[in-house]
């Protein structure tokens, strides 16, 4: 079997009995055994209720009965996203032993489609890093370059999928949480519009910020999963009601004499500024050209709040941050130190037991910024300035079609490089946060690799609810290139 | 109301004017099937723990989904109170780590409540007394501590989530009396518009007076802190709360001179059997409750269309009703919550009456034999289960003078009597009229007939009619005794009017003989 055979594929040749599901998995589940120990990607491997699910599914095949756009494709779940078999930690003490008693509204949307998820994958602690430095279990190693991370906080996400263990995962992007593991990793990932995906199950960290959105090898395969998670969830609010666009459509062979031929691309100088590596602005520079030789116009375009992002981004974040983890509190459920003397301690002992570092630092950043006397200055002003950045992307979007730019300023970084500077980690958002901020679809593509290997993720970002051009223009690159088929060397 | 009066609870200190200042913060639990934010029942008495799901529970990863029967109902609410209605409403998160809130924030409304700037007017001694409410907003209620345990504390969130309406009230109340009477009104229109059960013994609504007292000495005006008492859930308490305050709260000052200042408000608790408020532990900083939009609920934005429909369709207040009904239906004040006060009864009463029947006559019939057949059966007016065309029928009858106000009464107890038969419980349909016919009841309007009767009553009282028309004074009292033995004749079916026409005219024939001869 082919490492880089597509879900697409797999779903085609369960569903019409050529391969069974339980072979798809069992061989899912191997890889996973053979690289988590290398790379630890995962925080759990669910080979037992893996392969009874694939054995459902070949058995529902075998009686005839319809068996999903997604029959018996292997799958790994950022372990952020509530699943009612195995754990749900997040990466943190914590919730090391947390099992939630009810699936994400996306794991019952995948069990639907036939999906087998075979394991949970690593992350920062409650998505809060950019490195996958922050997990308490561990940091996730680059497949590319061992010593290196491969991004957060969804690494192991996209750790899964680059090293061909699952075509598919799924990870959460609250500020390039999807795009920035995606880009030093080398493979896709969209971070869908605010609302596209239901964000029920899926535990909270900067809740009006957070989506949940998957990893892939292939645009088509991006699309198929799309499709599959999208649409409205009564149980989410916040989730959009809107005619699902046939995202499979899109990512179909690109013609470019139509597809790309007249896009406007926004190129905004304050992407290509200062504190951009060469080696990235290069082939985010190639990129482009390749669609500008396709017929695309490129336009110059100003995004000038740019340089408040950042700032905005982790004010607005950890306030909903410091309250969405006050749950976390050792009375209900998670972790409890062991001989609490009063409710008080109780509070502070299991929480500061429970909790790593940059999720205390976080949490303590947000209660200052919600704070009487603090909150006009910071929280309140943060949504001023977040007002400005959508302002921005409005404007821009009346004169082009997408954004392009690079995702991250940098290739992958060496593991604890930033570990003890948490303003140059943060630094590492400075072009993917402004989609969160604005609630805008956004995409890492494969597009490049430095001249020691690592891979380069090109971004595009486009209006509300228009992925269908993210995975346009994800298809065309593909057709010009191989940076997405390579595989990163395991053995 | 708001004028300034002397607290007439408290002796008259020196020349010292006490002017106690009142302000209510009130939650009603809304009579909603479903929590606030879940679908889990809003039950009471249930085994802990059995009403809660992962978003009540506050898991990992659930969201919160407005209820829509709650923003109705606090709708509801907000036009009972004559509020206005929010365009746009939201919902804010407010920070405090307590057991039994397991998100260690509540869904609450910060600074768009969904209903503001309203007034609810309650009466007292005969005289219409109004407060001004402030605002009115949504919000979820937290679990329970339980500490039935030794050693440990246990948490029961069956009540986590339950909708709450907190009503909060301008400080436009000046003795204990008022914030009763007012209390007792707003309970009784809660329960009467369906907004909430509002059962006191089950929590369902529960009452936080905000106390202190203005005390002017000439020229010098002083006020006392602010005293929150936490949680009263009966009148009896509310009004000993307030009053024990008062009591307390001046002595203090006497005793102390403390005076208040911004930020020195503090809560106390109330001792139900020592009729006594306590000081609370007081928190070593002042409270800070990081409200902050809550990012899962979009803001909610009833249309002005929606919101007429809500406040179109709703019952109408029963402080409303009763100014009505004395109006309408001229009754005495005093006999109008007999009609009202049970909702369906009062409907009943509408729907009678805009049949086209006359009013005074169907509230009459409402509150004499129909309330006596009722009250026989321990059950409501509306209880007796008969259609309003039979109650309008039988008063037009009335009115119309085609029965007597006995026969009425004789029909109302047959009426109910057969409404329990099979026929009429198989559909066959009560006829008023028939029924009198068949009873007897009808009033005869034929003139031959009545005037035989009238013939009859002269003959046999010939020496009592003689002696009247030789004695003008005694005319009028000859009249009334001879229309008695006319209606004894006839058992009570001839005409009054007619009678008394027949009569009168005889007279005069009588009189005009005696005069020629």
């Amino acid at each position: 079997m082919s490492l880089n055979q597509s879900a697409t594929q797999i779903a085609s040749d369960v569903a019409s009995r050529l391969r069974s599901a339980v072979d798809v998995c069992a061989a899912a589940l191997s890889r996973a055994e053979a690289v988590n120990p290398r790379l630890n990607a995962f925080t759990q491997i669910l080979r037992h209720e893996a392969l009874c699910r694939a054995r459902q599914i070949d058995a529902a095949i075998a009686r005839g009965e319809a068996p999903g756009p997604l029959a018996g494709v292997p799958i790994a779940l950022k372990d952020n996203i509530c699943t009612r078999i195995g754990h749900t930690t997040c990466a943190s003490r914590m919730l090391e032993s947390y099992r939630s008693p009810y699936d994400a509204t996306v794991v019952q949307r995948l069990e639907r489609a036939g999906a087998v998820i075979v394991a949970k994958t690593n992350l920062d602690e409650f998505a809060m890093g950019s490195s996958t430095e922050n997990s308490a279990f561990g940091v996730v190693r680059n497949p590319w370059s061992p010593d290196r991370v491969a991004g957060g906080s969804s690494g192991g996400s996209a750790v899964a999928v680059a090293t061909r263990t699952v075509p598919l995962a799924l990870g959460s992007d609250t500020g390039g949480s999807i795009r920035l593991p995606a880009s030093f990793s080398g493979v896709i990932g969209l971070k869908p519009t605010y609302g596209r995906v239901s964000r029920y199950g899926l535990v909270a960290y900067g809740s009006s910020l957070d989506q949940i959105g998957p990893f892939a090898t292939y645009a088509a395969d991006a699309a198929l999963l799309l499709s599959v998670i999208a649409g409205r969830d009564p149980n989410d609010a916040t989730s959009a009601d809107r005619a699902e666009s046939d995202f499979s459509a899109a990512a179909r062979d690109v013609d470019p004499a139509h597809a790309i031929r007249k896009l406007r691309i926004g190129i905004p100088r304050e992407f290509f500024a200062d504190g951009l590596d060469p080696v990235v602005r290069d082939q985010v520079e190639k990129a482009i050209c390749e669609y500008r030789a396709a017929g695309a116009h490129l336009v110059e375009i100003a995004l000038p709040h740019t340089k408040y992002c950042v700032a905005t981004y982790y004010l607005i974040a950890t306030a909903e941050a410091s309250s969405n983890l006050a749950r976390f509190d050792g009375v209900h459920y998670g972790h409890r130190t062991p001989a609490p003397r009063d409710i008080h301690h109780l509070y502070s002992a299991s929480r500061d037991e429970g909790l790593g570092t940059e999720v205390k630092r976080r949490i303590m950043l947000g209660t200052f910024a919600l704070s009487a006397g603090y909150a006009d200055a910071f929280y309140q002003q943060a949504l001023r300035v977040r007002r400005l950045i959508r302002d921005d992307y409005s404007q821009a979007f009346g004169q082009v079609d997408v954004i392009m730019g690079p995702v991250a300023p940098s290739t992958a970084f060496r593991i604890g490089e930033k570990a003890d500077d948490p303003l140059q980690m943060y630094l590492a958002d400075v072009y993917t946060t402004s989609a969160n901020l604005a609630g805008l679809p956004a995409i890492s593509i494969p597009c490049g690799f430095s001249a020691s290997g690592l891979p380069v993720g090109l971004q595009v970002i486009a209006p509300a609810f228009e992925e269908a051009r993210l995975l346009s223009a994800a298809r065309f690159l593909e057709q010009r290139g191989d940076w997405h088929s390579r595989i990163p060397p395991i053995e | 109301m708001n004028a300034r009066r002397v607290f007439k609870g408290m002796p008259r200190i020196a020349n010292l004017e006490i002017q106690p200042i009142i302000g209510l913060e009130i939650h009603v639990q809304l009579a909603t099937r479903t929590k606030m934010f879940c679908a889990c029942a809003a039950e009471f008495g249930a085994e802990p723990n059995t009403r809660a799901c992962p978003v009540c529970l506050g898991l990992p990863g659930a969201l919160p989904v407005v209820n829509a029967q709650a923003i109705e109902l606090a709708i509801r609410a907000g036009a009972a109170l004559n509020c206005s209605i929010a365009r746009l409403t939201k919902w804010d998160r407010k920070s405090y780590y307590y057991p039994d809130l397991p998100k260690n924030y509540q869904i609450s409304q910060f600074d768009l409540p969904i209903a503001e700037r309203g007034w609810f007017e309650f009466s007292r001694e005969g005289e219409t007394r109004r407060v001004r409410i402030r605002r009115a907003h949504l919000e979820e209620d937290a679990g329970k501590n339980v500490h039935d345990f030794p050693g440990f504390t246990a948490v029961d969130l069956n009540r986590a989530g339950t909708p709450l309406l907190e009503i909060v009230t301008e400080p436009d109340i000046h003795c204990a009396e008022d914030a009763r009477e007012f209390a007792i009104a707003l309970q009784r229109e809660i329960a009467y518009l369906g907004i909430g059960e509002a059962n006191m013994q089950k929590g369902q609504m529960r009452f936080e007076p905000n106390i202190n007292l203005e005390i002017r000495d000439g020229e010098q005006l002083a006020k006392t802190p602010i005293v929150e008492v936490k949680n009263l859930n009966s009148f009896r308490s509310l009004h000993g709360a307030i009053e024990f305050e008062i009591r307390r709260q001046l002595e203090e000052w006497q005793e102390r001179g403390v005076t208040g200042a911004r930020g020195n408000k503090s809560n106390r608790g109330w001792d139900d059997v020592r009729m006594v408020t306590v000081a609370q532990r007081e928190k070593e900083e002042a409270d800070d409750y990081r409200y902050f939009p809550d990012p899962d609920l979009p803001p909610v934005t009833p249309d002005a269309r929606r919101v007429a429909e809500i406040v179109g369709t709703m019952p109408e207040p029963s402080g409303v009703r009763t100014a009505r009904f004395i109006r309408e239906y001229q009754i005495p004040a005093k006999d109008a919550p007999a009609l009202v006060d049970d909702r369906a009864t009062a409907d009943l009463l509408d729907a009678a009456a805009a049949l086209g029947v006359d009013r005074a006559t169907l509230a009459r019939q409402f509150l004499s034999f129909w309330q006596m057949q009722a009250n026989a059966r321990q059950i409501s007016i509306a209880g007796l289960r008969l259609p309003a065309g039979v109650f309008a029928e039988l008063a037009q009858m009335s009115s119309s003078g085609r029965i007597n106000a006995t026969a009425a009464a004789t029909i109302a107890g047959e009426l109910v009597r057969r409404s329990d038969t099979a026929a009429v419980k198989a559909g066959e349909p009560l006829s008023v009229s028939s029924l009198a016919a068949e009873l007897g009841l009808l009033q005869t309007r034929d003139s031959d007939q009545i005037a035989g009767w009238v013939d009859a009553a002269f003959a046999a009282n010939a020496k009592a009619v003689q002696d009247a028309l030789a004695n003008p004074k005694k005319l009028i009292a000859a009249r009334g005794f001879l229309a008695g033995q006319v209606m004894k004749a006839s058992g009570g079916k001839a005409d009054p009017k007619i009678a008394g026409e027949l009569i009168e005219q005889k007279l005069r024939a009588l009189a005009g003989d005696a005069a020629r001869s």
